[in-house]
């Protein structure tokens, strides 16, 4: 089954593109439709995916190039900065009372999303907070639903309340109130029934409870593998009891999750935690960011124009890169050069992160060789022991200048020799650039290594 | 939050366009073109039949389009019908297992409704007058022997338990040995719901087929994957993983009286060949239906969103 990630293909799409400075409709239209398939693969709505292309795409056309990124690299940039600004940038947290205020939480969704045991799992949440919290058993229509409350409640140390099957689950909240009144707790989470959305008694079931208790939260619980009908689900539970989060489960299967997506675009409520196991501590803060990568399927891609972005300054680059073309280059810029690079994780790990360029592949050997880090570093000091004027004007570099140089970083005078060796190669090699970029594969990053 | 409401706006366009059932998508069109298709290639995705079943579906359906030479949309409904039907086809031996001594496995992720077909399985098969044995192997959810006890006293059939956290295969031993000296019909066996990357429980899951393979060779096996129909397209991954454990012999499909079309069955059947043989519409013994593919392919086109506006 195993899709071809996302990075690969748009990498097959603009493997004729390199360096161009802007992206045209036609690039854009191109890689938006490997995303949209990315996406419905993941299970986004279709009419959420076609909203969200769209929107993309807009914003898309015409957009300057970032020096460090292929265009590929920059549509999927501009894809997942709306993705996240989409599912909201930051986490959000459950509110709760101060000191001896209830809060009310109650948990709504289908069968099988995993209402009871996320109840129990926000119950251990709570109580490491501090807080008091009682479990309520309102589902009373599943065979030993209680039965698997209590049982939970007791592994979290946690009390339950329940007055078996035969009551309303309107009066079980109610008397489950004043318990917790009377006996000081400050949580109380109501564990209701599994119902579809489209069962109008039932859904009038939680309207009721809705009325005759003050919930403080409504949370709907939804499993992470859910597909198209997600949107349905969510919309309708929204429209007929309203929500204020949801928490996802099963997220520690393999699916995409491409539902979250789907969910925050309809509802626009916020999701608070997912569900990453069975053991009862197994419930994590949510990071849309995180997700958003995950739905793209492309985690690594993404850090690496993160830290592209974060640490080469476009302008800076494109100085450089007229500087290159001039042959204008020296030390100094050498020595920016190889800053740039160890801010963002040194060759080795940029190399790791680029699709279809992991460990073992030729790449790797045209590119960087092995000790190249080590490198790094030698050159560095050899550059620092040279004198401003010297980094300027490279040709000034005289025997017994070298000599100096070579004490002064602690090497042999040979690797003086080579290294400014092997800076006028590359200056020569730096000419024929543009030429040389489309032949080595490297140029997308424009090391001059 | 300008996406936000530009999607529910066009969720209630649709919502107000519904004509329901099949004919809207075929007598909206006046001729075949690719808007046409377009339109028929979201409706099947948004079913959750997946991109690649329904670009093969739609090819499929272009080529006999051009065979016949037909022009209007009217016309290739049946065509479409007909083609996803095909694919639905259940084989004729799909129940064999009732009238015979059999051992039905039911397996599948967490929460699809493992234990809750059971106990429906186990009301079809009492009220067809056979000898019905379950046995309860779910030993690792809280309470879930409690509940497949519950549905035992409601139909009828006997249970064979041990306490929570047992060895499941042990279960399924002594379950095999009850049936062997009680001359059971059909053996049901209940699992626990598993995460199809989980290395341990699949493990665990490969102990009670080798158990079944050993003790009750003689049977007639049946292995049901139940699949919740709101799931996407990670059931595709489910099914690799568990096939890769278990011969799985066909689907129960839960969960199809809410909105959900359970499209993703289409995806599984092109993909592993694997036939959808019943599906769950609600919570009573008589709510576990066997699979009809008119019906269900009907219901795929039956556009409505939810409240049934």
């Amino acid at each position: 089954m195993a899709f071809d990630s996302l990075s690969d293909k748009l990498q097959n799409i603009f493997k004729n593109l390199r360096g161009k400075g802007r992206l045209t409709e036609a690039d854009v239209k191109a890689a938006l439709k490997e995303v949209k398939m990315a996406l419905l693969e993941a299970d986004v709505n279709f009419k959420v995916v076609k909203q969200f292309v769209k929107s993309v795409e807009e914003r898309a056309v015409g957009q300057d190039v970032l020096t460090s990124l292929t265009p590929g690299q920059m549509v999927i940039k501009i894809v997942n900065e709306e993705m996240v600004s989409l599912m909201g940038s930051e986490t959000t947290e459950i509110t709760i009372k101060p000191g001896n205020d209830i809060t009310v939480i109650l948990m709504a969704g289908l069968q099988g999303a995993g209402k009871t045991t996320t109840t129990a799992k926000l119950a251990g949440k709570f109580k490491e907070k501090g807080k008091k919290p009682l479990l309520v058993a309102c589902d009373v229509y599943r065979p030993a639903a209680v039965e698997q409350l209590q049982i939970n409640g007791e592994k979290q140390g946690v009390e339950v309340f329940a007055m078996g099957t035969s009551q309303n689950p309107v009066d079980i909240a109610k008397a489950a109130m004043n318990h917790a009144k009377m006996n000081n707790f400050n949580v109380v989470i109501l564990d209701t029934a599994g119902r579809l959305h489209v069962d109008e008694d039932m859904m009038a079931e939680l309207q009721n409870i809705k009325e005759q208790v003050t919930v403080d939260q409504t949370i709907l619980v939804v499993d992470s593998m859910t597909g198209q009908d997600a949107v349905n689900v969510a919309a309708s539970f929204n429209e007929k009891i309203g929500i204020d989060g949801v928490i996802l489960t099963k997220l520690d299967g393999d699916t995409r999750g491409g539902a979250a997506l789907s969910i925050k675009a309809v509802t626009g409520k916020p999701i608070l935690y997912v569900g990453m196991g069975e053991k009862l501590s197994d419930l994590e803060q949510f990071y849309p960011d995180r997700m958003a990568s995950r739905i793209l399927g492309m985690g690594d891609v993404l850090t690496l124009i993160e830290k592209a972005e974060a640490q080469i300054d476009a302008d800076k680059a494109k100085e450089m890169e007229q500087k290159l073309k001039k042959a204008e280059f020296d030390f100094d810029d050498f020595l920016e050069y190889m800053g740039q690079i160890k801010n963002m994780g040194g060759i080795g790990s940029i190399m790791n992160m680029l699709p279809g360029m992991g460990l073992g592949s030729q790449m790797k050997n045209v590119a960087v060789p092995d000790d190249a880090e080590a490198n790094l570093k030698r050159t560095e000091s050899i550059i620092y022991s040279m004198t401003a004027k010297e980094r300027k004007n490279p040709d000034i570099l005289n025997p017994s200048r070298k000599n100096r140089i070579a004490k002064g970083a602690g090497v042999d005078i040979s690797e003086v020799n080579r290294l400014v060796k092997q800076f006028e190669q590359m200056k020569k090699m730096m000419k024929q650039m543009p030429g040389m970029m489309k032949g080595a594969k490297k140029g997308r990053f424009k090391l001059p290594f | 939050m300008g996406l936000f409401s530009k999607l529910k706006e066009g969720l209630s366009k649709t919502r107000d366009n519904i004509v329901s059932g099949i004919d809207s998508i075929f007598s909206g069109f006046s001729s075949i073109d690719d808007d046409f298709y377009d339109e028929l290639e979201e409706t099947l995705i948004m079913g959750d039949i997946g991109v690649r079943a329904t670009d093969e579906i739609i090819e499929e359906l272009k080529e006999k389009v051009k065979e016949n030479k037909i022009k209007q949309p009217m016309e290739c409904k049946q065509l479409l019908i007909d083609t996803i039907k095909e694919k639905m086809d259940l084989g004729e031996n799909a129940y064999d297992f009732e009238n015979q001594k059999s051992i039905v496995m039911l397996i599948g992720v967490n929460g699809v409704g493992k234990t809750t077909s059971v106990g429906k399985l186990a009301g079809h098969l009492r009220a067809m007058d056979k000898k019905v044995i379950m046995a309860a192997a779910d030993t690792f959810r809280a309470a879930a022997i409690e509940q497949l006890t519950e549905w035992s006293h409601r139909t009828g059939a006997d249970i064979i338990a041990q306490s929570e956290g047992s060895d499941p295969a042990a279960v399924i031993f002594d379950s095999i040995a009850a049936a062997k000296a009680r001359h059971a019909d059909v053996l049901l066996c209940d699992t626990a719901g598993r995460l199809h990357n989980k290395k341990n429980l699949m493990a665990e899951l490969a102990k009670i087929d080798r158990v079944i393979e050993r003790e009750y060779s003689d049977a007639y096996r049946e292995n049901l994957i139940v699949l919740d129909a709101t799931t996407g397209q990670n059931a595709l991954s489910q099914l690799k993983e568990f096939k890769e454990v278990t011969d799985i012999t066909g689907i129960i499909l839960t969960k199809m009286d809410g909105t959900a079309k359970g499209g993703i069955a289409v995806a599984i059947q092109a993909e592993y060949g694997i036939p959808v043989k019943y599906i769950g519409v609600g919570e009573q013994v008589e709510d576990l239906q066997k699979f009809n593919s008119e019906d269900f392919v009907n219901a795929l086109f039956d556009v409505h969103l939810s409240d049934g506006e």
